[in-house]
């Protein structure tokens, strides 16, 4: 397929991977912030082909992972409501809410349907005026204005049985966050391309320029993710903190306006509470008082804050970039993707889910400390 | 509301083109839930490679590590 095996070309891999081995002098930490860049690491070895000392750290950007388990809980009381239709990403039917997942309420006779697109969610309501449909609309934003056109057409066309379950975040704040953080190690990043395809790179200056940190904007191939480790390398061996685009063929330094604009009229930035790291001051979006009628929290009771239990799934540290999967006791034996403790496992953008499926379980002699 | 017909590598899908009303046919566009969000920069495409070339790297292309 264009623009994909071009950039999976191995000889241009180690040429990247000599010139990294080349620029850098000193040891480096990086946190790549899209899970869909993880798993391009993580599946080709990225991490293993550049030097000693080079250090790519996992990001948050993993969007089923973040959504809070009370949301999840929300969502499958819903779906179990007799005359409600709870639409759904597929990737979130196996996210662990307090009292199970969206995939076993489904089991049970909830209505719960996978769509690929909110517009596919618009069309089950318009199919089904006597159901109360719901989409869940979760996700960064990439997402955003998607969802944000299903609610504008939902509008436009009348639709009274429509409403979004809203839990969307949005990326600078958790970069914020992350270099706030007392133990932070993050010297630069990859910031997610996908995401800057809508936004654009202006937001990431005054962060770059206020913690020092270089951010290049990257995509999600190896050759892309290379050139983006590259080009940061770059910036810190020169003492330089700028917002560099490596994604050039998609990126633009405004975004896509129409985006943004469909997504300032349907949106607004609220307070938000991301699973497995804590509450992010401005850090989601939540629907605009002119769309307030098309929440679903009104329609169906608002979703409370919780504690979240204390348990042996590390995937907040995951999450965080404070630990590595492997790290992780329960890696591989007692949590599995057929038998997940913490969402990093589930997501297909998980870092668990991403070095379970390329690198395996571990061996017994690397889990078992009592071991030979 | 604009919608085109994008071919994924043989399995062709209606997309929505909202976001990208500067799309043409033939244009490759990224998808995502149902929208192509940009249009791919063709010019740009390869620059990856231009810049493995100016940095001295790609001298040794095709030859297996």
């Amino acid at each position: 397929m264009r623009f994909r095996d071009e950039y999976r070309a191995p000889a241009a891999a180690q040429g990247y991977a000599r010139a990294i081995a080349k620029a850098a002098t000193r040891p480096w930490t990086l946190m790549e912030v899209c899970g869909g860049q993880t798993h391009t690491i993580v599946r080709y070895g990225i991490d293993q082909l550049l030097p000693v000392g080079i250090e790519l750290v996992h990001g948050p950007g993993c969007p089923v992972c973040v959504t809070p388990v009370e949301y999840v809980d929300k969502a499958i009381e819903i779906a179990s409501r007799p005359g409600a239709t709870l639409c759904s990403f597929g990737d979130m039917l196996r996210v662990p809410g307090r009292g199970g997942d969206l995939l076993g309420a489904k089991s049970r006779g909830a209505d719960v349907r996978i769509v690929y697109s909110p517009l596919d969610a618009l069309a089950v309501a318009r199919a089904e005026p006597a159901r109360e449909v719901v989409f869940f609309a979760v996700g960064f934003e990439t997402t955003a204005p998607a969802n944000a056109m299903a609610a504008w057409q939902a509008r436009r066309q009348g639709l009274a049985n429509f409403s979004l379950l809203v839990s969307h975040v949005l990326v600078p704040p958790a970069m914020r966050a992350i270099l706030d953080a007392p133990a932070n190690r993050i010297e630069g990043f990859l910031a997610a391309g996908h995401v800057c395809t809508i936004m654009g790179t202006r937001e990431y200056e005054p962060i770059a320029a206020r913690y020092r940190v270089p951010i290049v904007v990257t995509g999600f191939e190896p050759l892309d993710i290379l050139e983006g480790v590259y080009m940061c390398v770059r910036q810190l061996e020169d003492g330089r903190a700028a917002v560099e685009n490596q994604y050039v063929r998609s990126v633009r330094r405004a975004g896509n306006l129409r985006a943004q604009a469909l997504m300032g009229e349907v949106f607004r930035v609220i307070p938000r509470r991301w699973r497995g790291i804590g509450d992010i001051a401005d850090s989601g979006l939540g629907l605009a008082e002119a769309y307030a009628d098309l929440d679903a929290e009104r329609r169906f009771g608002a979703v409370r804050t919780v504690g979240e239990a204390a348990g042996e799934c590390i995937s907040g540290l995951v999450l965080q970039g404070a630990r590595k999967p492997p790290e992780c006791p329960a890696f591989g034996t007692r949590c599995t993707p057929e038998r997940p403790l913490g969402v990093t496992m589930v997501s297909s953008e998980g870092a668990c889910a991403a070095y379970y499926r390329y690198r395996g379980a571990p061996r017994p002699a690397e889990t078992e400390s009592a071991g030979a | 509301m604009r919608v085109g017909r994008v071919d994924f590598g043989g399995v062709v899908k209606e997309i929505n083109l909202a976001f990208v009303p500067e799309a043409r046919i033939g244009d490759h566009v990224l998808v995502h839930v149902g929208f192509a969000i940009t249009v791919i920069d063709e010019a740009e495409a390869a620059r990856v490679f231009e810049h493995l070339r100016e940095i001295g790297e790609l001298a040794e292309d095709g030859a297996a590590p």
